[in-house]
């Protein structure tokens, strides 16, 4: 698809990247001088953790707490700088060194920190130390905990990185960097060959969508010379148009990997092998945003192609009913989450594909899911925490009597992501459907209307998650069918003060979070500088979709209800029509995945390797075999015996003197 | 006196000499047939300078000699030290040089 549409696309006139302001900055001065220090002090963390080995075991998890911490107020201080700021200092350029300088090929080390970044920053600080908090009542029994808090040092780092970096090449180190880090902590209780194998397929498919980053900057460098941001996304670059659609659908393929988009998203599903804390920050609040932030930050790039726009928004909304439809299915706690951020990421990608429509929508959607996707994991590590690791919801049942507290923050991030009236949730996925609609034509009402079918699906699912764990029969007091001889039941009970402060801090932002960012519009207004903003011509007014959206998630969580509260759960899940079967197998995503790529692979493989045997070594051997094999024979003509060489000696002397002879005579 | 006939007494020589080198087992017998071709040799060179009248094939068979003289030499002394190991002269038993 991508060679025809690039090929399309060719032949388009010459187009500038315009459309939005541009990307320009000024050089850090003051406070923002220590911008680097938001990145240097979770690396920190990570070094001293890593190299400083089990010396550090007693106060590891202290340490890289605090740094995250600390990270986090640097960031605290360099926003209430930029909010001093006017808008033209606001976005600022912080040179660290030359990490590459040959010929035409400059490459640097150095910071961008905007309005977008510094969303980032903030998200990932925060969330990330509320996280740290939490991982030390969590993991409290783990031997390996200093480990641990290492990766997740690391992690920080290496996304502080990706959202800070002034160039493509220096995000592309953070790219690699959050990507070994999730393998890392998908993989982290590696003794678990299901972890193992987890980690080996997020990190594989990740690799897949790296490439296509990968061949984006290389894009980039060819056409442009450069690939700083100052240049590339000044808006002053020139290309043809199939050149910025093949760049755009190449940094759509690695947005793909990272935020596991259709059809690279096979792997979300299986990392959540890794610990809950782990799935809450990377796979749910912030490493699987990156796609969203790349497209984003790329947008001077994105709005020169329209052709590019539309894939980014079929894809967007292919991954939205995907999740959503993968996500009523299952009755695994964790993957159900997960199948859900796959879906709410898909309304991200979707929103940035509409153009400045929605960039600034994709972002407000991806902060308030940082907080209820966080807050929402966070709740089942709690349950699970409480429930002996079980993670099945058909073991679960009437827990909020058990566990108040999780069931209050759990609850309030349900409300938001089903968008409540009024929670943060509400707004930002409202704001998406509405823009959606507001792209306009046919290809409008066909995204308004998936993203409002999807809003349902979510209350159902999600509604589902809720009555299935909170409420109903207690199904855990019974033992499961073919439970070991030593089974007991387990004793719920709350999670430790470490892990219910996190919580509570991020039902807060579920619940208001929303609120405030549409309060005077000033979410969008703070990032129009760096994303522009339109207002698009929507076919229905702002309280028609509002109340479409509304009636939409009633609907869902009414028939939930029907389905899991007024009837009886099973302890085992029933048959299901072929499309339960279907969603709970993932849509055979992975047998897809297994028939077109995995086999035919295996096939070229072996055909590789056949061709390699009988072919270039058949040859080769042949040819050595041939030459033994005559030599061997030829071999015998040394007979040992004096007398024959003298024959031959005098036979060809003979020769030689009839053949002067005849020379002679002639 | 036709010194052709010179010339045809050596090439007799020289065919009795060869063909006693390749028929013949004994290694003495051999060698002694060896030296019958070389002074086949040397007589057709001393015929042929007598017929040219000069002198170039007299000094090639005084080298002849002396290069035989050397040769004797170690090729008896080899002949003995197999014998002396394999106690045998014939050519045909050392063969330990075949494939």
């Amino acid at each position: 698809m991508t060679q025809t549409l690039v090929s399309a696309a060719s032949g388009a006139l010459l187009a500038t990247g315009e459309g939005g302001p541009g990307l320009h900055s000024v050089p850090a001065t003051g406070v923002f001088d220590a911008t680097w220090l938001v990145i240097a002090l979770p690396l920190l963390g990570a070094a001293v953790l890593l190299l400083g080995g089990r010396r550090t075991n007693r106060f590891g998890h202290w340490l890289g707490t605090l740094l995250a911490v600390g990270s986090f107020f640097v960031g605290l201080a360099l926003f209430s700088a930029m909010l001093d700021a006017s808008d033209a200092d606001r976005s600022v350029n912080q040179h660290l060194w030359d990490w590459v300088s040959v010929g035409s090929f400059q490459a640097e080390v150095g910071l961008h920190l905007d309005q977008l970044s510094m969303v980032f920053v903030l998200l990932i600080t925060g969330v990330g130390s509320l996280i740290h908090i939490y991982s030390i009542g969590y993991m409290e029994h783990d031997e390996n905990r200093r480990r641990f808090f290492a990766y997740l040092n690391l992690f920080l780092a290496s996304m502080l990185l990706l959202v800070l970096a002034n160039n493509y090449l220096l995000l592309y180190v953070g790219w690699e960097g959050v990507g070994l880090a999730s393998y890392l902590l998908i993989g982290f209780w590696q003794h678990k060959p299901s972890a193992a194998t987890a980690a080996k397929k997020a990190f594989l498919m990740n690799r897949v969508g790296d490439l296509g980053l990968a061949v984006a900057i290389f894009l980039m460098f060819t056409t442009f010379g450069t690939f700083s941001f100052d240049q590339v996304l000044s808006g002053n670059a020139q290309a043809s148009g199939g050149t910025f659609t093949g760049i755009d659908l190449m940094l759509l393929l690695a947005a793909c990997g990272k935020s596991a988009q259709f059809p690279l998203q096979a792997w979300l599903g299986d990392a959540m092998e890794g610990p809950t804390p782990v799935s809450a920050l990377i796979h749910a609040a912030t490493m699987v945003t990156a796609g969203v932030y790349l497209i984003t930050r790329s947008a001077e790039l994105f709005n020169a192609s329209p052709d590019a726009q539309l894939v980014v928004t079929i894809v967007g909304a292919i991954t939205v009913l995907f999740g959503a439809i993968v996500g009523c299915a299952k009755d695994d706690i964790k993957k159900a989450l997960a199948a859900s951020t796959m879906s709410q990421i898909g309304y991200m990608i979707l929103a940035a594909g509409l153009g400045p429509i929605g960039y600034a929508f994709a972002i407000m959607h991806l902060v308030t899911h940082g907080f209820f996707k966080a807050g929402l994991f966070l709740g089942a590590g709690s349950v699970m925490h409480g429930m002996n690791d079980e993670v099945d919801m058909r073991r679960y049942g009437g827990l909020r009597k058990y566990m108040p507290i999780t069931f209050v923050t759990f609850g309030l991030g349900y409300l938001a992501i089903i968008g409540f009236p009024l929670l943060s949730g509400y707004f930002s996925k409202d704001k998406i459907i509405e823009a959606a609609f507001a792209k306009g034509g046919t290809s409008g009402y066909v995204l308004g209307s998936v993203t409002l079918v999807a809003a349902g699906l979510t209350a159902y699912y999600m509604t589902r998650v809720m009555l299935m764990t909170f409420f109903g029969r207690e199904r855990w007091k019974e033992a499961p069918v073919g439970a070991p001889a030593d089974w007991h039941e387990p004793h719920p009970h709350e999670s430790p003060k470490s892990m219910t402060l996190p919580m509570i801090v991020l039902a807060f932002g579920s619940v208001f979070a929303g609120g405030l960012f549409v309060l005077h519009d000033s979410f969008v207004n703070w990032l129009t500088p760096v994303t522009g903003f339109s207002e698009g011509d929507s076919p229905f007014s702002e309280y028609a979709v509002t109340g479409m959206a509304v009636a939409m998630v009633a609907l869902g969580a009414l028939v939930a209800y029907v389905q899991y509260a007024r009837r009886e759960v099973p302890a085992v899940a029933p048959q299901g029509s072929f499309i339960t079967v279907a969603a709970r197998k993932d849509l055979y995503q992975d047998a897809v995945n297994e028939g077109l790529v995995m086999r035919p692979g295996q096939y070229l493989t072996r055909m590789l390797v056949w061709l390699d045997l009988r072919g270039i070594d058949g040859f080769v051997g042949g040819l050595a075999a041939f030459i033994g094999g005559t030599s061997s024979r030829v071999r015998k003509v040394q007979t040992g015996f004096a007398r024959s060489y003298a024959l031959s000696m005098f036979g060809g002397t003979a020769l030689v003197v009839a053949a002067t002879l005849m020379a002679r005579m002639a | 006196m036709n010194p052709a006939n010179y010339l045809y007494l050596a090439a007799l020589l020289f065919t009795v000499g060869a063909a006693g080198v390749l028929l013949r087992r004994n290694a003495i017998v051999v060698f002694m047939c060896v030296e019958l071709m070389l002074n086949a040799t040397n007589l057709a060179f001393v015929t042929f300078a007598r017929m040219h009248g000069n002198y170039d094939g007299q000094v090639i068979a005084f080298f002849t000699m002396v290069v035989a003289a050397a040769e004797v030499v170690v090729g008896l002394s080899i002949i003995i030290a197999i014998f002396r190991s394999r106690r045998t002269a014939s050519v045909d038993d050392a063969n330990l040089m075949k494939w």
